[in-house]
């Protein structure tokens, strides 16, 4: 690397929230290093969170449901027999997320908070995002950008395990100079029309000690899928996350979650009202596809992506109705 | 500068080195291990693969700080006593090599896969072996080599 930085490897996450303020918190690296080295990210200091093992616990107590901290890496959640018994939709997203080698050292943390993927913003473009003027994908390359949500800037949220997440209705633990917070992760992340330079709601200093999953209602089926062009090592084109109750062959309560559509992991009103009651026939399934995305308002080159997840989102309840 | 203690092939190493020194560089230009090849450098085709405290890693993405205390296997540490891995051995036998510039990296996750699963199926296999790109594209010899290697090994447990 030809930047320079200090490292510090603080002992306490006291210390770690005091010296994280001046610089970035480094948990596994494997986003903020390809940051520092595209020349997007410049930190002068890195906060190692290493020596904290409170960080690192996965819990689940009950009635409290479950607790996962911030540096359990993607493979340990992918692994983790009691996620992928109560918790699919967790280990399912964690062991699609990028490669093996990315797993072993990406963090939970680092994956709800790694930045865009978009072309232009990772590439040498002055867009919106960097502090530029325009966004260059409304009219240029967007295959793979937002369908909604995208207001001056339209990348999409790349992060796997923020869709399941959203879907099982999980909370952020966030500990900062100003204490501790405690956030539904509906409200974490930021669309381009509040601020188009930030993805998250983290203030400087501010570090996601664990995510906490709510225990499941009896009854509930969660899974997530995730459409790429490869079927390894690749960004979600589309996915989706499903958190739900099924009670005499309809639904009865949850959410679904949609990935790659928009810039922020995406709650879909009209689908998530369609839910509750809806049966889960032939007839049912199509109505609740049908009411996904209907605000879309696709680019060029990307219109697909409408289709794309309503086809999942059919496949999806599908595989919870059989 | 910072001083970093690791073991890397069984033997132990402290070394005085900038904060920005990344693992892979600290294995190259540092230590002369030019096994551990130098590809993308953001992590994305896994010829920079070793092994650190038991899990396959992008040496490319660790800092060497991050290394510090820890135990790493690099492709130079792979065969014993001039005798090489079941592994390497099955990638010479199935011609997995074409230009070879994979071939470290593909070798360190394939051995890893079989220390933790001895007998994968072709399914294990590729998800193993999904985070090392080969742009000659002979994957399938390589798939082959690491079912061959698997059966060998079994053989002589």
């Amino acid at each position: 690397m030809n930047q320079q930085f200090e490292y510090i490897n603080p002992q306490s996450l006291d210390e770690a929230v005091k010296l994280a303020g001046q610089g970035s918190v480094y948990a596994g690296g494997t986003d903020l290093l390809g940051l520092m080295k595209n020349d997007i990210a410049h930190p002068q200091r890195l906060v190692n969170l290493k020596a904290l093992p409170e960080l690192k616990a996965v819990e689940r107590q009950k009635g409290k449901g479950l607790r996962l901290g911030a540096l359990v890496t993607l493979n340990e959640l992918a692994e983790n027999e009691m996620l992928q018994k109560d918790f699919p939709a967790i280990s399912q997203a964690a062991g699609s997320a990028a490669s093996p080698q990315l797993r072993n050292v990406g963090t939970l943390g680092g994956n709800l908070c790694q930045r865009p993927r978009c072309w232009y913003f990772r590439g040498d473009f002055d867009c919106l995002r960097k502090g530029g003027a325009t966004c260059f994908a409304m009219d240029g390359e967007n295959k793979y950008h937002c369908v909604v949500g995208g207001d001056g800037c339209y990348i999409v949220h790349p992060s796997d395990m923020a869709v399941a997440l959203l879907a099982l209705e999980a909370k952020l633990e966030i500990y900062g100079p100003g204490g501790q917070r405690l956030l539904p992760i509906s409200h974490f992340y930021v669309l381009p029309e509040d601020d188009p330079t930030v993805e998250t709601v983290l203030q400087p200093g501010e570090i996601i000690t664990s995510v906490i999953v709510p225990e499941q209602p009896v009854g509930s089926r969660s899974v997530f899928v995730k459409f790429r062009e490869r079927s390894a090592w690749d960004f979600a084109v589309v996915s989706v996350a499903a958190a739900l109750q099924v009670q005499n062959g309809a639904i009865s309560g949850g959410k679904i979650a949609l990935g790659g559509v928009a810039p922020v992991p995406w709650l879909d009103k009209k689908l998530n009202n369609t839910l509750a009651g809806t049966a889960l026939d032939e007839n049912g399934i199509n109505k609740i596809a049908a009411s996904a995305l209907t605000d879309a308002e696709p680019l060029e080159q990307n219109g697909y992506k409408v289709i794309l997840a309503r086809n999942m989102i059919k496949g999806v309840l599908q595989s919870l109705a059989g | 500068m910072i001083t970093v203690s690791l073991t890397i092939n069984k033997k132990e190493y402290t070394c005085e080195i900038d904060p920005q020194t990344t693992l892979l560089e600290l294995l190259r230009e540092h230590l002369g291990l030019t096994g551990t090849k130098r590809g993308c450098e953001i992590g994305e085709c896994g010829a920079c693969t070793v092994i650190m405290d038991g899990l396959t890693v992008n040496s490319c993405l660790v800092p060497a700080f991050q290394a510090d205390g820890s135990d790493i296997t690099t492709i130079e540490g792979i065969a014993s006593n001039g005798k090489l891995h079941p592994v390497q051995e099955a990638f010479l036998e199935y011609d997995a090599v074409h230009c070879g510039f994979c071939t470290p990296g593909m070798v360190l996750s394939a051995v890893n896969l079989l220390d933790n699963n001895p007998q994968p199926s072709q399914e294990d296999i590729r998800r193993a072996l999904a985070g090392n790109l080969c742009r000659c594209t002979g994957y399938q010899q390589i798939f082959d080599a690491v079912q061959a290697a698997s059966k060998k090994m079994k053989s002589k447990r």
